[in-house]
């Protein structure tokens, strides 16, 4: 017996305003903003949603041991089916893409699919730094572990040394258009972008991410929902999840076999051939600034060392650039972690609805969502558009 | 409380006028009592002896540091122990101008780095001293800098830190991840990485 | 729905791994599983996984993990910080999709750095229970006092299921507390931990993994002569808060065991086992009467969570239980039972036929 694959519709989106602390809500309120948020969007009671499918990054973020056993009365839960996804930083995305996947697979008509983290509730350097028993501790935070991996990028691509400047300088414009975002800096300059002090050389303060609290929410439903739909909808027209091993002989840390083929499998299943050419927005998770030209390389926007030029030409910039990358500011702009990946694959969803306000592209048609976690091991992808596969 | 459909919360009047609560700090301490596996034991029990050891896989002859048992890309037990020599090369390296919290001593900036063990397939981190942070590369030869005979213990920390041996750089297109394969008779075939690219 | 079978399971529980990590544990359970219907990794269209950050006392502690499944090339994966039965579900809805044939699940815990009863006290709601760290077993006790006295259940009734676990738990290599000895008035005469619960009421805890290789149609047939077919598969989840709900109740239990059966379009009585992830007795009598469990069920005959409990696993071990009585011709149909949260607030049911 086959069974086709279902076709599945981003109905609704729901975010919250990100911000370092949100005290006035809790966890439960927090999500529920989202969740609301979405539900309304589209159009929807929480009696219409079959299922909830929830994402966050480990819980020794918020130290509640999988939040969503409370979270279930807060979401409207009860007697309903509910996952919780947990694959490192690409969490929001492939939370989302196991919501898909209930859709695809005909389970369900209706997902509500949820990514969230509420860093302030505790000490994300202390959940990241607990004693680990057999290794020397001597890796001060993310930054310490992907410093490396960009300076051999840096090393083998021959990029001019203010490219990731230039990224993060592009995401913090784009972010005051954008008004969810975390960092709004209305009165940055490109010179202190450059000025500030280096955490992990060749990483700037001001190329890193913040760590935000926040809830993004999306409303996935069958064809028949997306078809039924008043307003907009975004189609999905893709998805792909890959993970490699961490650390073995002959890996390629810079540009992983895992971020390739998943690319690959994502734009085959959308029949793109040339992805620079048939993509007309891209959300896509950037912490450090150097990685959108490494991910623009690796998922096959540019060749092979030659993703920086695209950043030094503006190509990726709202105004004027032909493949505009994180109008919302991106991950360099906000970042609830559980939430990050959730937060790219719901903009991209946005955009192909000419629903992304001040930082839409005009005539948005086709866009990609992009998620990764992990040391850059895992990766989650989807590409959605404006019209039905 | 109750929720709006908008989002937005009322207070019933009992509530109104008085101070919210906004915050509550409850202190989470949870104690485990971890005991080494039997691999990560001997690993341990080694550096007393000033010895480094690692696993060699089955499979393919790579050499993985630390020694958990398991050869990643294979998904196969491993067990035969091999000792390592204290020299190698810097496969790659990050400079951080942040302190490590709780840990003392260290002064920023410091460089940590993947040190690739000569005879091992992946690195294992380790900070670099003995030279201007700015002098490190990609490739620089170092060896192990051991505590003193009387201070060692059966931990890692029994290496303080790598310094520069002064030999030639390994070439940065054999440094780090790709040091195994490049040793490997048939090289290029499968490291999945440069070849297809 | 595509049908779906499993068709090897392999698993391990102990009191304790002293020797061993959680990765050391996967690397065989993993490699039995597959090489049990001839694969390898390159032949598994998707893999998922379920364990907790909070057992391991670290962040991100799958992804350690991982190097056990052997991920290069790059596998298609997932992973929920759930037990392993739910990472089945999410393997079984991905091959409904119909893009691969075959899924490999595995999950495990290693419970026993940590205290697993102060350890849980952290999935209750942040605000207002958690900062109370009642124990686990405690918070059982709420419910299992609320069964006793409402009359529901006696207390002799609680000691037989204890009784009953232990013997069936006799022989079964992976059960950390059997006995063929032990009686009623043995358990009866046991002073309560966390009054009314005695020892023998309280699930014995145990470290383990548990890993099952899954296919679709015409594959499973090829892989296994006699495939565990899933033939109806669900689940929910009640409120959290402890004083929102009738204790004495799991109606998500009830509510999936109807999706599961209504799917393989059987009926309760027609089975001819159940597994089921009870933490303790008073919760299996709870299930028990919300499965509609009659008498004509053989209830966990192989001891059951009751007889090792790993935490993150013991749901999947309950599915690799029951369809090993299938593959191995020992039984017609089956249901297993996992469950999650504190009081039974989420549960999983999974029916499963050989024909």
């Amino acid at each position: 017996m086959t069974v086709a694959k279902q076709r599945t519709a981003v109905l609704g989106v729901g975010q919250t305003k990100y911000q370092s602390t949100r005290g006035d809500v809790s966890m439960a309120g927090l999500v529920r903003e989202a969740a609301l948020r979405a539900l309304a969007d589209a159009g929807m009671e929480w009696a219409d949603v079959d299922a909830v499918v929830i994402g966050k990054a480990p819980d020794f973020f918020e130290g509640v041991m999988m939040p969503e056993l409370y979270l279930a009365d807060a979401l409207g839960c009860v007697g309903k089916p509910v996952l919780r996804v947990h694959t490192a930083g690409s969490v929001g995305g492939s939370t989302a893409l196991v919501a898909a996947s209930l859709i695809q697979g005909g389970i369900h008509r209706r997902v509500l699919t949820l990514g969230f983290e509420k860093q302030s509730e505790s000490n994300a350097t202390w959940a990241l730094s607990l004693p680990q028993p057999f290794s020397v501790s001597i890796n001060a935070g993310a930054g310490g572990y992907f410093s490396p991996i960009i300076r051999q990028y840096m090393a083998r691509s021959g990029a001019p040394e203010l490219i990731g400047c230039m990224v993060a300088f592009k995401d913090r414009q784009h972010a005051l258009r954008n008004p969810y975002a975390h960092l709004r800096q209305h009165d940055l300059t490109f010179d202190q972008v450059v000025e500030a002090p280096m955490l992990w050389d060749p990483i700037r303060y001001s190329e890193t991410c913040p760590s935000s609290d926040g809830a993004c929410a999306m409303v996935l439903g069958d064809e028949v929902s997306g078809d039924a739909a008043t307003g907009p909808v975004a189609w999905v027209h893709g998805t792909a999840m890959r993970s490699e091993a961490n650390n073995f002989p002959g890996r390629d840390e810079v540009n992983p076999q895992a971020s390739r083929d998943c690319a690959a499998d994502v734009f085959r299943q959308a029949g793109i051939s040339d992805p620079r050419a048939e993509i007309d927005v891209v959300e896509m998770y950037v912490p450090f600034s150097w990685y959108e030209p490494m991910w623009l390389e690796s998922i096959g926007f540019a060749e092979r060392d030659a993703g920086w030029r695209m950043v030094e030409e503006g190509a990726t910039h709202l105004d004027g650039g032909d493949l505009p990358v994180n109008c919302s500011g991106g991950v360099l702009s906000s970042n609830p972690i559980g939430a990050s990946g959730m937060i790219r694959f719901a903009e991209a969803a946005l955009q192909v609805r000419g629903m992304a306000g001040d930082h839409q592209v005009d005539g948005a048609r086709r866009a990609f969502g992009h998620a990764y976690g992990g040391g850059a091991q895992y990766f989650a992808m989807w590409v959605v558009g404006a019209e039905k596969p | 409380m109750s929720g709006a459909p908008d989002g937005e919360v009322r207070l019933p009047a009992s509530l109104r006028g008085v101070e919210p609560v906004q915050s509550v700090r409850t202190p989470i301490r949870l104690e485990y009592d971890y005991r080494p596996s039997a691999s990560a034991e001997s690993y341990l029990r080694a550096y007393a002896d000033k010895r480094i050891i690692g696993h060699r896989s089955p499979v393919d002859g790579a050499v993985f540091i630390p020694p958990r048992g398991v050869d990643p890309r294979h998904g196969v037990a491993i067990s035969e122990e091999v000792d390592l020599p204290d020299t190698g090369h810097v496969g790659n390296f990050c400079v951080t101008h942040l302190p490590i919290p709780g840990r003392k001593g260290l002064e920023v900036p410091y460089v940590s780095a993947w040190i690739h063990l000569d005879g091992a397939a992946v690195g294992f981190l380790g900070l670099v001293r003995g030279c201007p942070t700015d002098e490190v590369r990609i490739g620089m030869r170092v060896r192990a800098v051991w505590k003193p005979d009387d201070e060692l213990g059966t931990t890692a920390e029994n290496i303080l830190h790598w310094e520069p041996t002064g030999e030639p750089d390994v070439p940065l297109e054999r440094a780090g991840n790709r040091s195994f394969h490049a040793s490997q008779p048939d090289a290029g075939g499968d490291t999945g990485g440069e070849a297809d690219a | 729905m595509r049908e779906v079978a499993v068709v090897a399971t392999a698993l391990h529980q102990v009191p304790a791994l002293t020797d061993t990590t959680e990765v050391q544990l996967m690397v065989p359970l993993i490699n039995a599983a597959r090489a049990a219907v001839g694969l390898t990794q390159a032949d598994i269209g998707f893999t998922c996984s379920g364990s907790s950050d909070f057992l391991a006392g670290q962040a991100f502690s799958f992804v350690q993990t991982l190097d056990a499944v052997g991920a290069f090339p790059p596998i298609c994966e997932s992973h929920v910080e759930m037990d392993g039965a739910f990472a089945l579900y999410e393997a079984w809805v991905k091959l409904q999709i119909g893009e691969v044939d075959t899924a490999l699940v595995f999950s495990y815990g290693k419970s026993s750095p940590g205290s697993l009863r102060d350890v849980l006290a952290l999935q209750l709601d942040p605000y207002f229970l958690a900062p109370l760290w009642p124990p686990a077993d405690a918070v059982a006790a709420l419910q299992a006092r609320l069964l006793l006295e409402s009359g529901l259940v006696g207390a002799q009734e609680l000691a037989e299921i204890a009784v009953r676990s232990q013997r069936n738990a006799v022989g079964n290599p992976n059960a950390v507390r059997s006995s063929s000895k032990v009686t009623v008035a043995d358990v009866m005469a046991e002073a309560p931990v966390a009054d009314p619960l005695r020892p023998s009421d309280l699930a014995a805890e145990s470290d383990g993994g548990c890993a099952v290789v899954l296919a679709a149609g015409d594959r499973a047939r090829e892989l296994c002569g006699r495939p565990a077919w899933i033939r109806g598969i669900g689940h929910r989840i009640d409120a959290h808060g402890l004083g929102t709900r009738d204790l004495t109740r799991a109606p998500s239990a009830e509510l999936a065991t109807s999706v599961a059966v209504a799917a393989a379009g059987l009926t309760v009585d027609s089975l001819d086992l159940a597994e089921l992830h009870s933490p303790t007795t008073s919760q299996e009598a709870i299930l028990v009467r919300e499965l509609g469990l009659d008498g004509s069920t053989e209830v966990n005959p192989s001891g059951g969570a009751l007889a090792a409990n790993t935490m993150m696993a013991a749901g999947l071990v309950r599915i690799a239980e029951a369809a090993d009585r299938i593959i191995d011709g020992g039984a017609d149909r089956a249901l297993a039972h996992a469950t999650s949260g504190p009081c039974l607030q989420q549960n999983l049911v999974c029916v499963m036929a050989g024909g």
